[in-house]
């Protein structure tokens, strides 16, 4: 008995001891585990700041250019520069368009050995296109000029918004964003089965740019839109719009792709995007569309409007009702009038502010931040400008007919505007925890809506759910606003490899959203939790080095202001005020504040000159080119690059020195900076070395080292580790 | 740090106290994280006002009442389970105590738990390296 008592105390001991063993190991790695996720969310936090901040400097650059349109002569070089993105050809004939984009004079070489489309396409066509692009092929430009055109016919026949239902028991697949990322877009179709008469898909928009598969996921796309256009349904994104694509890779992927006829794919996919549908619903109850909704968002606005008009989201429409109604639009003439009329609008929404001012003031903002500096040089321009208002007023005055095509004119341009911002919100805006409707000005446009005008807008609808996409999200899809709005992102690993999952959804009868997740790299999977985060970490990191360094002079003013003997030193507490009063990006500067700054500390305090030598980031031969000059090119690197993509008119790839140096004129307005023009010829010096007049835009970047080839938010894929996991193992899948 | 809890929670999906205390270096007991949000919580409605929270987080931060586990203790916890001192656990008897002692995980901690200190070659679990490994960063 005694023997027996002594084990079972032993036992019990043991047991206490383990128990609390147990207590201690649970408490350490609840610990590592919170900590993991607060890393998880600022490296998060970070990639989507500096994304958001890109799109929000798109928008200004776009408002900014909008602007010297209006404010330039015709003649001026720097106008004739950009004007041509802004010329739309819409009033010529669709016969002409036709002839334009006539495919039938490309020949199809014999050693093409890429799959060959003949119309009307067939469903093993469609398939075939999904193998071929699977091996890695490509479709020769004559197939995708005719695809697109049918395309183009297709989707002129369909309503703003599409009605579809779950009749029959039949189930629907619906997408959100692909962003060019073929692999996951073939893991769908793996997972889910292809689009089919049973099996109908809703594709929710950006389906192109960062991605380095744009073109191919669109050829898809079409493909199957064209086979079985009741069951294949596009929503357009705010992707789907050729200015967003000059910064963010897909006209570089065209042009790329499709050396000798990239531009006319281009110019019939500016069409095709504009008649992109805006929004399907589904059952009559679930709404579907890319960005969201706002406390104005009408329905039946969004199906009477003209969808078409609006080629770029980020462009006022046109005015179409010209009492002049036969000259192009492209004549100087009527750009005249019509930016008078627009010069007209500002000047009286900047004086009668509307109850939605507030994002209209933000666009105007962005324009007063330019008057001032162009002033001088606009002056004259102005007079002319008043001048012709003169004239305007004066009409409205003696004649009738005039009076009444100004007043239709403000009608309609009243109507235009409306129409504008029901399009604007409904690409571009984001969901809020709080209650209200405000404008998103992290991204530049849309809103910011609340749970509040959800539950309002499904009242007034008479709808049970939102699903929408535009932002990415860790788990594939998130709900929000009490599960009546569901964000859907399919791009996986869109950050960095294994930042993310995709999702799609599938909808039957019961309106129930049955959710499906993936991720496209099997080697991600495998990845302890702490390695995944560290790698997403580690590059969010370097992205933010870079984007402090390219903010070197600025945040050295603002340490100085915390310094004022000169010392060279500031306390952590000041180092972080000062870095988040220069880059506005809301990221936890002191959690980080040791991956950021290696350099030792003395007693708390950061050396911060010494701080800038270590983030530096040094060109070659870059010695002579003035480093503050170096700084902005570093800072403003997108905007450099799509500035030039838009003034390389025929998509050469090549500008000549003369434009070359009226851009920088045209930069050094908006980024309202000296710029010499001997620091101008240094720089074209650097890059022109074969002395020919012209310049690489490309070898331009990559000297200055502005493309970080391994850099994930501008283009493609980055950094892969050699492993022996095979990465692109796709649920064992031998073929991919 | 107080930019972080705010934003944390304005553009994103809440986040829980817990994490939010862990993640500031400090490490409370499941009973600790009930007590502390029994005094900070707004009714029952799960969720916490800053105006609250910073208060009460701030005393607990200057008082250490939450101190970090030293890393010895922490090994003579692992060896304790490891009774045959092995220098490493099954994964099977890990999950054992991890989700039927003390402050018991849930199906998901623990599978989360067994693909982050698992070796995956071995299918053991080395805890000496972890500790090491996984231990609190000095810096914070």
């Amino acid at each position: 008995m005694g023997c027996g008592v002594t084990k079972s105390n032993q036992f019990n001991k043991h047991s206490r001891k383990a128990i609390r063993a147990a207590v201690l190991i649970q408490r350490w790695y609840r610990q590592y585990v919170a900590r993991t996720e607060m890393r998880r969310r600022y490296t998060w936090h970070i990639f989507q700041s500096i994304e958001y901040s890109g799109e929000q400097a798109q928008i200004k650059l776009y408002n900014f250019l909008g602007y010297l349109m209006d404010n330039f002569t015709p003649s001026s070089n720097e106008r004739n520069l950009i004007s041509h993105i802004f010329r739309e050809n819409e009033v010529c004939q669709d016969a002409e368009w036709e002839r334009y984009f006539c495919y039938k004079n490309i020949e199809v070489p014999e050693i093409y050995s890429g799959p060959h489309l003949t119309f009307p396409l067939t469903v093993e066509q469609a398939v075939g296109l999904v193998e071929a692009f699977r091996n890695k092929k490509q479709l020769h430009s004559r197939y995708v000029l005719q695809l697109l055109l049918e395309t183009w016919r297709q989707l002129r026949m369909l309503p703003n918004i599409s009605r579809i239902s779950t009749c029959q028991s039949k189930e629907i697949t619906i997408c959100g964003d692909l962003h060019g990322q073929l692999e996951d877009l073939l893991l769908i179709f793996y997972k889910n089965g292809m689009p089919s008469l049973e099996k109908p898909y809703v594709f929710n928009g950006d389906f192109v740019d960062r991605g380095k598969d744009s073109i191919e996921i669109l050829i898809i796309l079409f493909s199957f839109l064209l086979v079985y256009p009741s069951e294949v349904h596009l929503n357009r994104g705010n992707h789907e719009d050729h200015i967003v694509n000059l910064r963010y890779g897909f006209t570089k992927e065209v042009l790329t792709k499709y050396k000798m006829h990239g531009k006319r794919i281009l110019k019939l996919l500016q069409k095709i995007f504009s008649w992109l549908p805006l929004a399907t619903v589904i059952d009559q109850k679930v709404l579907v569309l890319h960005g969201g909704i706002s406390d104005i968002t009408d329905l039946s606005i969004l199906a009477r409007l003209d969808r078409h008009n609006y080629v770029s989201a980020l462009r006022p429409p046109k005015k179409r009702h010209q009492s002049s109604a036969g000259a192009s639009i492209d004549s100087d003439f009527d750009e005249d009038v019509l930016s008078t009329n627009k010069l007209l609008q500002r000047r009286i929404s900047l004086t009668y502010p509307k109850p939605l001012g507030t994002r209209e003031s933000f666009q105007n903002r962005s324009l007063q931040d330019f008057s001032n500096r162009i002033k001088g040089k606009a002056v004259d321009e102005i007079e002319i400008h008043k001048r012709k208002l003169a004239i305007l007023n004066m009409g409205t005055n003696s004649s009738e007919g005039m009076t009444q095509s100004v007043s239709s004119e403000s009608i309609n341009s009243d109507n235009a505007k409306d129409e504008w911002k029901q399009i604007l919100d409904l690409l571009w805006s984001d969901p809020m925890i709080q209650d209200g409707c405000t404008p998103n000005e992290v991204r530049g446009g849309g809103c910011y809506w609340g749970p509040d005008v959800t539950e309002d807008f499904l009242n007034r609808h008479n709808l049970q759910l939102i699903i929408r996409s535009h932002e990415c999200k860790q788990d594939g899809y998130e709900f929000c606003h009490n599960r009546k709005v569901l964000t859907l992102f399919s791009a996986s690993n869109y950050y960095d490899v294994g930042s993310n999952r995709g999702a799609y959804v599938k909808l039957g009868p019961d309106l129930v959203p049955y959710l499906v997740q993936y991720q496209a790299s099997s080697m991600t999977r495998e990845l302890t939790v702490k390695q995944s985060v560290g790698r997403t970490e580690r590059s969010a990191l370097k992205v933010l080095r870079e984007q402090l360094f390219a903010h070197k002079s600025d945040l050295i003013c603002a340490f100085k202001k915390f310094d004022s003997e000169n010392t060279g030193l500031v306390s952590l507490n000041n180092w972080a005020s000062a870095v988040e009063s220069v880059m506005y990006l809301g990221v936890p500067w002191r959690m980080l504040r040791g991956q950021l700054v290696t350099s030792k500390s003395t007693d708390g305090m950061i050396d911060y000159l010494e701080w800038f030598n270590e983030l530096a980031i040094k060109g070659p031969n870059t010695d002579h080119i003035d480093q503050s000059l170096l700084e902005t090119l570093y800072r403003h690197r997108s905007t450099v690059e799509t500035i030039f993509r838009i003034v390389d008119t025929d998509n050469s790839g090549f500008i000549t020195i003369e434009d070359f140096r009226q851009t920088w004129k045209l930069l050094s307005v908006y980024l309202k900076m000296e710029i010499t023009d001997e620091a101008i010829s240094d720089l074209a010096v650097t890059i022109d070395s074969n002395q020919d007049g012209s310049i690489d835009i490309d070898e331009f970047m990559e000297a200055f080292r502005l493309t970080d080839k391994k850099s994930r938010l501008e283009r493609g894929r980055s950094m892969f580790m050699g492993t022996v996991n095979d990465l692109t193992k796709l649920e064992g899948d031998p073929n991919i | 740090m107080m930019p972080l809890v705010h934003r944390l929670i304005f553009w994103e999906t809440p986040v829980e106290i817990g994490t939010i205390i862990y993640s500031l270096g400090c490490f409370p007991t499941q009973a600790d994280l009930h007590d502390f949000t029994a005094e900070v919580e707004e009714g029952h409605t799960g969720y916490i006002h800053l105006d609250k929270f910073l208060p009460v987080m701030t005393k607990v931060l200057l008082e250490n009442k939450y101190p970090p586990i030293p890393e010895d203790l922490l090994l003579q916890a692992f060896e304790v389970l490891d009774k045959e001192k092995k220098g490493y656990l099954e994964p099977e008897d890990l999950t054992k105590y991890m989700t039927q002692e003390g402050d018991v995980f849930t199906q998901e901690e623990m599978d989360e738990m067994l693909t982050a200190l698992v070796d995956h070659e071995k299918n053991l679990i080395y805890y000496k390296d972890l500790i090491n490994l996984l231990t609190i960063d000095p810096d914070m």
